[in-house]
């Protein structure tokens, strides 16, 4: 029982984990010495520096999706405490498995939509490839989903 | 001797006082413009600019607004107010497209442009001058004129987020409501249906009690327990 519990606050905390990274981390666009990410350009060459990306509404819709997901997996982490304590015995967590669920849609959106309009705002070259942070949302999503489900089926016991 | 060093000391103190104050600066007049303004082409756009003077505002305040197009050097005197009477372009690029917005005794400067057109590129400088307040910095401001104005940064993204949390707030707000009240509508009904049972129970005793007298006392009947349904 409490190895159960254990498994399924790693899983959590994983998905967790694996959405600030990928929100954070400036490698989504990978072009040579250049990165592009939701919130800079850093091109490492002869000179570093980093600016700004541009403020196309496309990019901004990705970077509200993927902080939205962040809110929605910290509260789902934070409600799955609170009904660990409140709910009673043979219970569901049902509200924590819908904000788990939630938060995964919400990388799939923005990562699909990154991948639909990125040449909006980045021009694409020949050796243009997908950073890891890109990989990490992708990957965000099925853990998120599957720990969500989980929260639904699972009942409370002892 | 000590005396005459003390009293010394006092006069330096009280020169150093003296020449602390008349060397003071006088306080300048502070004049405040955004620092750039988006328009559109054919819309109107309000070039706003407000100022802070330690005086009382007086009659004598003049308000300046100066000109200079993109690209060129020269300066050009627009706007110009002046004992309480605001006097606007009306023979240059300005004509009929300008108006004064602006309350000295509030102080705002500010003027309205109408119509605006490409030639409106350029930096507007607000100056203002209120007698005995007259030493200060002018502002200038930027103008813009676009096509499309691109909206802000963040208005798609905290539109976005908000929206999304509001409607999830909603949602469980709604679903613990309708639960709530499910639950309260399903105790009423169990509090209605062991209430019957137990009138039910009742009539039943005394049936079985009221046949078990019958023999002995046929007098006694009515008086049946009629409250148990409601």
């Amino acid at each position: 029982m409490l190895l159960l519990l254990l498994g399924i606050i790693v899983l959590h905390v994983t998905v967790l984990v694996l959405l600030f990274v990928s929100t954070i981390v400036s490698q989504w666009l990978v072009n040579g010495g250049q990165t592009a990410d939701l919130w800079q350009n850093c091109s490492s060459g002869t000179i570093f520096q980093c600016l700004t990306s541009s403020t196309n509404e496309w990019l901004q819709s990705v970077q509200a999706m993927m902080i939205l997901s962040i809110i929605f997996s910290v509260l789902s982490l934070f409600l799955f405490f609170c009904q660990l304590f409140t709910l009673t015995k043979g219970g569901r967590f049902y509200i924590t498995g819908i904000f788990q669920i939630l938060a995964g849609l919400c990388v799939m959106s923005g990562a699909a939509i990154f991948t639909v309009r990125h040449t909006d705002w980045h021009q694409a070259s020949e050796n243009t490839s997908y950073g890891f942070a890109y990989i990490l949302a992708w990957l965000a999503f099925p853990l998120a989903l599957a720990s969500g489900i989980i929260y639904v089926i699972l009942r409370k016991r002892e | 001797m000590s005396q005459g060093a003390g009293d010394s000391r006092s006069l330096l103190v009280l020169a150093g006082l003296l020449a602390v104050l008349g060397l003071a600066p006088t306080s300048a007049i502070h004049v405040y413009t955004p620092r750039e303004v988006y328009g559109t082409v054919g819309s109107h756009v309000t070039l706003s600019c407000s100022f802070w003077s330690s005086e009382w505002i007086s009659e004598d305040i003049s308000i300046t607004w100066h000109f200079q197009a993109e690209g060129s050097r020269d300066s050009i005197s627009i706007f110009h107010y002046a004992k309480g009477q605001p006097y606007i372009d009306d023979v240059g690029t300005f004509k009929e497209r300008m108006e004064w917005a602006g309350n000295p005794r509030r102080k705002d400067g500010s003027i309205v442009i109408h119509n605006l057109d490409y030639t409106d590129n350029g930096t507007f400088t607000c100056d203002v001058k209120n007698p005995p307040d007259i030493v200060g910095k002018s502002s200038q401001v930027t103008l813009y004129v676009l096509e499309k104005v691109p909206t802000r940064y963040g208005v798609v993204l905290g539109s976005i987020i908000g929206g999304a949390l509001l409607l999830v707030l909603l949602v469980v707000a709604l679903v613990y409501l309708v639960r709530y009240c499910w639950l309260r509508r399903q105790a009423v009904l169990q509090r209605r249906l062991s209430a019957m049972e137990k009138g039910k129970l009742q009539r039943s005793a005394k049936d079985a009690s009221k046949r078990g007298r019958q023999v002995s006392t046929p007098r006694r009947e009515g008086g049946v327990k009629r409250g148990a349904g409601i």
